[in-house]
This record gives structure tokens, C-alpha cells and sequence, in this order.
């Protein structure tokens, strides 16, 4: 039995994966993918025949993830595409984000949900824009977990000085980053070296494959565990004879940790009550956390609905009419001044609108562009919101469930840009030089 | 702070049940589509841990092909009755004999594409403007692409260049009257996902599923099961051997797999060491490079 159930303890890991357009993201995600069985036999006589087809030299394994007939055609990837893949000790899901058109919007989105981001560089290239593009992206998300991987080591002779060289220069450049825990690996995606096993081609390199480290990447404290919030998603009222008086709060705890018996305040009201009991998809719970999707009944019959949110009395959100966020924006249609949106915060809309752009980002520099606040497609910039309601938030650093909104055009309801709280406006920026990392 | 832990399932069933409570509350009027096939049967669990004690808030509408294989009928009546779920079925059939879908020319029709036109018709006549599906991201190349919540235009049209993106948890059901959004609970599942999950909840499933020996007929590779509406080709014979089907679809198109898997675990096992995806035993896949593609846009599930 024990090959059977020992899925029943494996975790999950959502990672993301960019880099520039011939550094080898395919070959290095096809050979995670084949080397673990999840590419399977049809799959690799479809993708050789439309090789063939198109008389290329090499096997393309894009093709596995171009999925679409426009893709195909025009050989290159337009949206973010999932694959997925296990190793007895995880359940990976990759987010493949292609650094094209929509290149922020297919990062960001990619992003938005990873653990952990690997940016490709090229070893005989080195360090180029579209790193610090990709790794800034990482870092504004909030990603903890970043693996430079240095590929194509073959072609620079194996060489430890080489590899040790672009260390050193990502270092300097990561230092204006935020990002807590970043891992180096040479390797060869072509040769599969470093890949799922160790290299014979680089004794000096002690670290484990870079399989390993996504099998072994400790990511437990990711999660918000101490600030309590749970966003109320739907009511649950049976109406039948049996469960006459029954009526639970339904949604998918944000952060923090809740128990039967705990002293809850629901916002905006501010009504107090105690949490009575919690119920998972498993039945009764002692304690739920985040991401939880659970229903809650309270001691006391208050007014709660779609919207507002629960946490603990010593532990309130801030609520504010006035947000500052680093907005990321997809559309074409440009960010409009005094322009009024739909704001998609937890589970909760409310209209606003932008009371100011302050700086824009350089997002290939990590500088501020120098008067220029037109906010396009593609660009990223640090922004003042006025919002119709109250926002029960915290900074985006402190928990991205709570930290993060969407805006959504009024007309088309086309989803037009991604928001980060960085807190209410100050009277005073940071110093001029400085881009900020999501959270102060 | 390890004590905060979640398996990979149980992660999924926890973002699973988000969703559909996030389509319950978003939006007027959902539905669930349901084959009676393994996906939707998890599906139907799900719904009903995200909404218990209530019973299920909206109806499973089943889209009949007529070219099922019994057993699958049998169960999903089963199904039914004991969810106490209400049950919608239209039929292919209808739509053809109200001329608004024409069967295939040729030997063995497939009324697989036909669908399209008896579903759309369903939501519109009742009004659905959700539909839940068990499609999963892992299943087709297309399919990879898809959101959790996909938009479809007035005429019911998937426009997968210009898909909204979706960040975080945060789910757009934004829309203008006459369009609706078909939802994927199960985008992040893999079959293997859908298999530990059925393990672990003792769910029960149609007996199909499970190796038994059947008359079947090799046509190029796809080993189809002997029914009333498949006609051999000249050549061809039917012989009778130990299969298991991996996907319940429409009889004429769905192969089943040779197999010797009896239980959950030994279909567990068999999945892991699998060397050809679930629907590479699917005839209506092989159509084309893009045969999902071009259903999906017309408004496929």
C-alpha cells in the first residue's frame, strides 16, 4: 500500500519560469517534464510530427506548450500556458510566461500565484536587460524564492570562473531587490546536466539539481500564519426543516488563524461576535488557515455578507479610502488621469479613480523615468487611488490575498491592470532614485 | 509554523471549492455540466462540500449524444437521486430533428461536435450564465490556455487571444446580457489528481471505468467498443479483450485502453506508469492539430 498513498503526504509548488527568447526555457522545461514522465508518448509523436512538418532540425518542444493554432503558426507563445508535473515528494505547477508582446501582463499574471521564479540567463551572454526585467517582476510580486539558472554551461567549456562571474554581477544587481532566499545553478538544459541530476561536467558545483531544489525548497512560512482575515464570500442558509437556523460564512481564510471560540470583530461594521464553529471540506475543524476555504457560523446574529470581512479584535486591517499601490497595466488603452475603474479587492468591488500617477518604473533599470507619467501597455508605475468604499487592506509585502486588487474597465469588463498596496499616501515620496519594492 | 500545512490535493480541493462558491455568488444563474463521467462526478463532490448542508443551488445539465454507453446513463441516474440534485438532459437528437444540427456524413457519425449546437441551446433556454465544467488544463494543448473563468461572446464563442488575465484570487465574472462564462474548478488537477481524489473520498464511479472484458474493434489504434453505432469497415473485426476506458465520452469516438486495473489503486498505479495521455484514446482530438482549439472557440465544453 505504501506506493499507493504516498501522494497523500505530497505538497505543492507553483513555480514560474522566464527568460529571453534563445536561452533554453523550452528545452529546460521539456526535460523537467519528460525526465518526469509528464510528457507522454503521443505527446512526443505529435510535437515530432509537427516538427517535421515545419521542416525544423531540432525536436521543438514550444510546440508542447504553443498550444494554440496562432501560436503554432507564428512560432511564439501569447499567453501564459500550465503545465504540470510530480515527483514523489511534490506536485509542481509551472507557469510558463512568455517574455513577448504582453510581456508584463503574462509575468505578472504568472507570477501572482508562484512560490518560486527561475529566470534563465544564457552563460555565454550573461546578465542581460530581460533578467532584470524578469527578476524585478519576481521581487515586485513578492516571490520568495528566486533560482538564477545559469544554462548552457556546455558552450563556455563548464567553466567555474564563468559561472562565478555572473554570480557575482546578479548579486550586485539583486542587492536593490527584495527577494529573501536566491539560489544559483549551472547547467545544461540541452545535456541535462544539473537538470534532475548532479553534473559530471562541474565537480565545483556543490549545490543539488536544480529537480532538487524545487523538490526540497522549504516554503512553509510563505504564507501570512499571524494576521487573522477572512473575506466573506457568500452566505450559506440551508432553508430546509432540518437546519432551520443554520447560517455560515463562506470564504477562503487570507491570512492568519482561526479557532472556535475566538473573539472576532466583523468589518465594516465593527460588530463583534465569537466564532462558534468552522467547517472544512472535511467536516468540523479546530483550526482553519489560510488558504482554507471554510464556512464559519457565529455566536450572535449579526449583518455580515459578500464583502465584508472577519478578523480578530487585537488585529484589524487598515481601512482606507486613499491607496498607494504599484499599479502594473496590460491594456492598450492608456491609464487615464481622474479616470474612474472598478476596483477587484478580495471579494469585494467598489468603484475609484486615479487620483495621480508619481513616478513610473523603468522596469529593464529599476529606475524611476524621469518625467514621464503616462502609464501604457506594458508599464508599471507607483500610483494614488481614491476608492468609493472603505478597503479593509494591508501592505501587499504584508500579505499579498489582502494587498492585492485588479481594476476592471466599467464598458468593455476587460481586466485592464494589477495593483499592489504599498499603504495610504504620505506626505513625502522616497528619495528620488528610489523604485520600491511593493511595500514600505 | 509547519503545522500549517496542506497537501497538494488538499490545496486543490480548497482553491476547487473558492471557485465555486465564487460562481455561486458572482453570478444569476449556474449550472453544472455533467457526463456522468469520472471529472464531473468529482465535480458534483465538490459542489457539495462548498455548499453543505445546503443542497446543490444550482441543476447538472446533461447533454445527451444518444450514443452512450449504458452503464454511464444508469450511474448518472443514480448519481442523481442520491445527490437529490435536479437533472437537466437535452438531447442531440432534438436538436437534429429540429434541424438545427445535421449528422456527419459517413460511415460512423460522430455526434461529438453536434453538441455544441444542443448546448448552447440549453443556455439559452434557461438562461445559464455560468456553466460549470470538470475540464482540466492537463487534458489538451488548448486546454492549457484556458481560465478559471472563460469568457464566451452572444453567440457563445471562446476567443482565446484575448482572454482576461487572472492574478491571484481574484476571479473578473464581469459580462453584458447574452454572454455567459463557462468555469473550470478543476483547471490545476491532472488526471492523477482526479484519481487520488476519488481514492481518497471513496467516490463512486461508473463500472466502466474499471478493466472488464469487451468487444472491441482496432481502428487505428483507438480500440472502439462494439455498440449499435459503430459499423465495421471492410477488414475489420470485432475481438474481445480485457479494457478499461480512461474518459467516458461519446461511444463513438471515446477508445477505451487494454487493461488489467480492477481498483483504484491498481488504476492509480496504472496512471502513474502511463505512457500516452487520457485522451490520446479520443478520435475526436486526433480530427487535427488544433481539433480542441476549433471546437473550443465554437463553443465546446
Amino acid at each position: 500500500m505504501s506506493t499507493d498513498t504516498r501522494y497523500l503526504s505530497m505538497d505543492l509548488l507553483r513555480f514560474t519560469t522566464a527568460g529571453s527568447v534563445d536561452d533554453g526555457k523550452s528545452t529546460l522545461i521539456g526535460r523537467l517534464l519528460y525526465d518526469s514522465k509528464a510528457i507522454f508518448d503521443d505527446q512526443l509523436e505529435a510535437i515530432e510530427r509537427a516538427t517535421e512538418q515545419r521542416g525544423e532540425d531540432h525536436l521543438n518542444l514550444s510546440l508542447l506548450t504553443d498550444g494554440l493554432r496562432a501560436e503554432r503558426e507564428q512560432g511564439i507563445t501569447i499567453d501564459v500556458a500550465y503545465r504540470y508535473f510530480a515527483t514523489p515528494r511534490r506536485k509542481f505547477i509551472i507557469a510558463d510566461t512568455p517574455g513577448h508582446i504582453q510581456y508584463t501582463r503574462n509575468m505578472v499574471t504568472g507570477a501572482s500565484t508562484a512560490n518560486l521564479a527561475i529566470v534563465l540567463v544564457d552563460a555565454r551572454k550573461g546578465i542581460v536587460e530581460q533578467t532584470c526585467r524578469h527578476s524585478f517582476i519576481a521581487a515586485l510580486l513578492r516571490i520568495q524564492h528566486l533560482v538564477l539558472a545559469v544554462n548552457k554551461m556546455d558552450l563556455v567549456d563548464w567553466s567555474e570562473d564563468r559561472f562565478n562571474e555572473i554570480v557575482a554581477e546578479y548579486k550586485q544587481f539583486a542587492s536593490r531587490l527584495e527577494i529573501p532566499d536566491i539560489r544559483f545553478i549551472p547547467l545544461s538544459a540541452l545535456h541535462g546536466d544539473n537538470v534532475v541530476d548532479r553534473s559530471t561536467h562541474m565537480p565545483w558545483y556543490h549545490g543539488g539539481s536544480l529537480l532538487y531544489t524545487l523538490e526540497t525548497v522549504y516554503i512553509g512560512s510563505d504564507l501570512n500564519h499571524v494576521d487573522a482575515r477572512f473575506p466573506v464570500q457568500t452566505v450559506i442558509r440551508p432553508n430546509s426543516d432540518e437546519h432551520h437556523d443554520f447560517r455560515a460564512f463562506a470564504g477562503r481564510i487570507a491570512g492568519g488563524v482561526f479557532k472556535p471560540g475566538d473573539d472576532v470583530v466583523a468589518l465594516p461594521s465593527g460588530i463583534g461576535s465569537r466564532i462558534k464553529s468552522i467547517h472544512g471540506p472535511a467536516g468540523e475543524l479546530s483550526e482553519a488557515f489560510a488558504p482554507m476555504s471554510v464556512a464559519m457560523t457565529l455566536e450572535d446574529n449579526i449583518d455580515l455578507s459578500r464583502g465584508d470581512m472577519v478578523v480578530k479584535a487585537n488585529n484589524p486591517p487598515q481601512a482606507t479610502q486613499d491607496i498607494e499601490a504599484m499599479l502594473c497595466w496590460f491594456s492598450e488603452k492608456k491609464l487615464q488621469p481622474g479616470g474612474k475603474y472598478l476596483l477587484r479587492h478580495t471579494t469585494r468591488e467598489s468603484k475609484c479613480v486615479l487620483k495621480a500617477v508619481r513616478y513610473k518604473v523603468d522596469i529593464n533599470t529599476l529606475h524611476r523615468k524621469a518625467g514621464d507619467l503616462e502609464i501604457g501597455m506594458n508599464d508599471i508605475g507607483r500610483v494614488h487611488l481614491r476608492v468609493a468604499h472603505p478597503l479593509l487592506c494591508d501592505s501587499y509585502q504584508r500579505n499579498r490575498a489582502t494587498g492585492s486588487f485588479i481594476l476592471v474597465d466599467e464598458f468593455t469588463h476587460a481586466t485592464l491592470g494589477a495593483g499592489m498596496i504599498i499603504g495610504t499616501p504620505m506626505s513625502e515620496l522616497p528619495g528620488p532614485g528610489t523604485v520600491e519594492m511593493g511595500g514600505l | 509554523m509547519s503545522t500549517y500545512h496542506l497537501t497538494h490535493l488538499a490545496q486543490l480541493e480548497h482553491e476547487a471549492i473558492f471557485i465555486l462558491r465564487e460562481v455561486f455568488a458572482q453570478f444569476e444563474r449556474p449550472a453544472l455540466l455533467f457526463s456522468g463521467g469520472k471529472d464531473s462526478i468529482v465535480m458534483v463532490r465538490l459542489a457539495q462540500k462548498a455548499f453543505a448542508p445546503s443542497r446543490l443551488p444550482f441543476p447538472l445539465v446533461h447533454v445527451d449524444t444518444g450514443h452512450n454507453f449504458p452503464e454511464t446513463i444508469r450511474f448518472r441516474d443514480q448519481m442523481v437521486e442520491a445527490v437529490g440534485a435536479r437533472l437537466i438532459v437535452r438531447y442531440v437528437e432534438d436538436s437534429i430533428r429540429a434541424g438545427r444540427a445535421q449528422e456527419e456524413k459517413g460511415l460512423n457519425p460522430s455526434r461529438n461536435g453536434l453538441q455544441t449546437v444542443t448546448l448552447l441551446d440549453a443556455i439559452e433556454e434557461f438562461k445559464f450564465d455560468a456553466c460549470l465544467g470538470g475540464a482540466r488544463r492537463d487534458e489538451e494543448k488548448a486546454r492549457a490556455k484556458e481560465r478559471f473563468f472563460s469568457h464566451r461572446d452572444e453567440f457563445g464563442q471562446w476567443d482565446p487571444k484575448n482572454q482576461r488575465p487572472e492574478l491571484w484570487n481574484l476571479f473578473n465574472g464581469r459580462k453584458h446580457p447574452g454572454e455567459h462564462f463557462r468555469v473550470f474548478p478543476l483547471s490545476n488537477w491532472t488526471e492523477m489528481d482526479v484519481w487520488q481524489y476519488i481514492a481518497q473520498e471513496r467516490l463512486e464511479i461508473p463500472s466502466i471505468y474499471f478493466a472488464h472484458r469487451r468487444s472491441v474493434v482496432n481502428r487505428s489504434g483507438v480500440l472502439l467498443a462494439d455498440t449499435p453505432f459503430i459499423s465495421l469497415l471492410p477488414g475489420e473485426r470485432f475481438e474481445e479483450k480485457q479494457v478499461r476506458f480512461r474518459t467516458v465520452g461519446d461511444a463513438t469516438c471515446t477508445g477505451a485502453v487494454e487493461s488489467s486495473a480492477s481498483n483504484l489503486d491498481e488504476i492509480i498505479q496504472e496512471v502513474a506508469s502511463a505512457r500516452v495521455t487520457e485522451r490520446g484514446a479520443r478520435a475526436d482530438d486526433k480530427r487535427s492539430e488544433t481539433a480542441m482549439e476549433d471546437r473550443k472557440k465554437a463553443g465546446y465544453f
